[in-house]
């Protein structure tokens, strides 16, 4: 169990406790957080679960991407290089305490 | 005005194995998509991807499953309006007058919509000054590329559509190519090609920036970008071109009075109606309790609306129910040759 946090675009903080196993874009579909869209399911393939990691020792303490992540990203809305899609990010007691910015829009 | 027992809304796995459904108790349809294919996301997104959950197939790719259910509608005849999109949909008479962006028009008692998550769109620039030349010199596709011919033009993305035209355009204008980081997803032999195209000069590639902001008078002058750490450049353009793929969009359906739950249309699962009489959503794009987004699901789901079409197709009819290893009329249908 990890506690999330979700911060929308315009500032608004949602906490939400996400079970092991889960991944952060399901974390937030299952608490009704807005901001995250997760259209394909969390089959990496629309870029719709896009957030920043805006404290960069979170971002280097996250796995890193696997093949094919960046290059949905490049389909997202504003991608920075501290983009990350929240469907790969899976859920460990070590993510707690993890805040992930969302952007403007998903698409 | 075309009359019909049925407008189909997305040719993707569902939609079509609805018409074979649809086809079978003797009704016809109208299919529509906005994609210049027929397939849906199995032909959009995944092609070559294998899928492993369809019943008795252990194995099959994206395209295999799109041509069979192809092949298993053939004999009923049906007509496909791609590259169109259902606009508006309005009650008359208790039959809906659906209209297309291309200006078709059908009349029809039912209408299924197996629309996934939406119509593909492009994606489009984030700046809000590129829609003021959206059509005419931000474009996202390419029509006629003679009306780059010693233009200025500059390409933003790093896929395959990106590297193609980049490097097409760069034998008759001069172009720049944007993308957000350094590496590409296309074609190894494209970006290797870009590269070369750079080094000679002939391509001004620029890497680790994205768009900024667009400026003209009147007509489209220079596209400002910027790079993560804030500096920006402008570079003169006459056209833009952005390339980041698609995006499904739920568009004109969100307007059609239906009832919506997030991007998804609550149904019952008796024969998967909506809120207004005659209206059906099957596939991805439905919900209910225990919905499961799978191929499978949406053929059960597109049988069931079939069979909830008929009595508003054939209300001085009542619906039998047959099997096709025994029903000769089902066989007339699909054109088989009875052999006994």
């Amino acid at each position: 169990m990890a506690k999330i946090k979700y911060i929308e675009f315009n500032g608004k903080e949602h906490e939400a406790d996400v079970a092991n196993g889960l991944s952060v874009m399901e974390g937030a579909i299952q608490n009704d957080i807005p901001g995250i869209d997760g259209d394909c399911g969390g089959g990496m393939s629309c870029a719709t679960c896009h957030v920043y990691i805006n404290d960069d020792e979170w971002y280097k303490k996250l796995p890193e991407k696997e093949m094919g992540e960046d290059d949905m990203l490049d389909q997202a809305y504003e991608p920075k290089s501290n983009s990350r899609l929240s469907c790969q990010l899976i859920v460990s007691d070590d993510l707690d305490g993890l805040k992930v910015h969302m952007p403007e829009k998903q698409a | 005005m075309i009359k019909t027992d049925a407008v189909i809304v997305g040719a993707g796995p569902t939609g079509l194995f609805c018409a074979h459904q649809l086809g079978i108790i003797g009704l016809k349809c109208e299919i529509v998509d906005n994609l210049d294919k027929i397939g849906g996301q199995c032909i959009e997104l995944y092609p070559d991807k294998p899928i492993y959950d369809i019943p008795a197939v252990p194995e099959c790719t994206g395209e295999e499953l799109t041509n069979n259910l192809i092949e298993q509608i053939k004999s009923f005849k049906f007509n496909f309006h791609l590259n169109d999109r259902v606009q508006e949909l309005k009650n008359e008479n208790d039959k809906w007058i659906v209209k297309t962006s291309n200006g078709k028009e059908f009349e029809t008692p039912n209408v299924i919509i197996a629309g996934g998550v939406g119509s593909f769109e492009p994606r489009k620039f984030p700046t809000k000054s590129a829609e003021k030349y959206d059509g005419k010199s931000v474009l996202y596709s390419i029509r006629d590329k003679s009306i780059f011919k010693d233009k200025s033009v500059v390409i933003f993305g790093g896929g395959d559509s990106a590297l193609d035209w980049a490097i097409e355009l760069s034998k008759t204008s001069k172009i720049t190519l944007v993308h957000r980081r350094d590496e590409f997803r296309g074609a190894p032999a494209s970006v290797q090609k870009v590269k070369e195209l750079s080094e000679s000069k002939v391509i001004n590639l620029m890497t680790r920036y994205s768009i900024k902001d667009v400026k003209g008078n009147g007509s489209l002058e220079s596209v400002e970008v910027k790079s993560e750490t804030g500096e920006s450049k402008v570079i003169n353009a006459d056209y833009v071109l952005g390339f980041f793929g698609l995006i499904m969009q739920l568009g004109p359906i969100a307007e059609w009075g239906l009832n919506l739950d997030k991007k998804t249309i609550p149904v019952n699962t008796e024969n998967f109606e909506t809120n207004k009489k005659g209206i059906f959503a099957i596939g991805d794009i439905c919900t209910y309790p225990g919905k499961l987004k799978l191929i499978l699901s949406g053929f059960h789901e597109g049988a069931l609306a079939a069979r909830g079409c008929f009595k508003y197709a054939r209300p001085n009819e009542k619906y039998r129910f047959e099997f096709t290893t025994s029903s000769s009329t089902i066989k007339d249908r699909l054109g088989v040759k009875e052999n006994d």
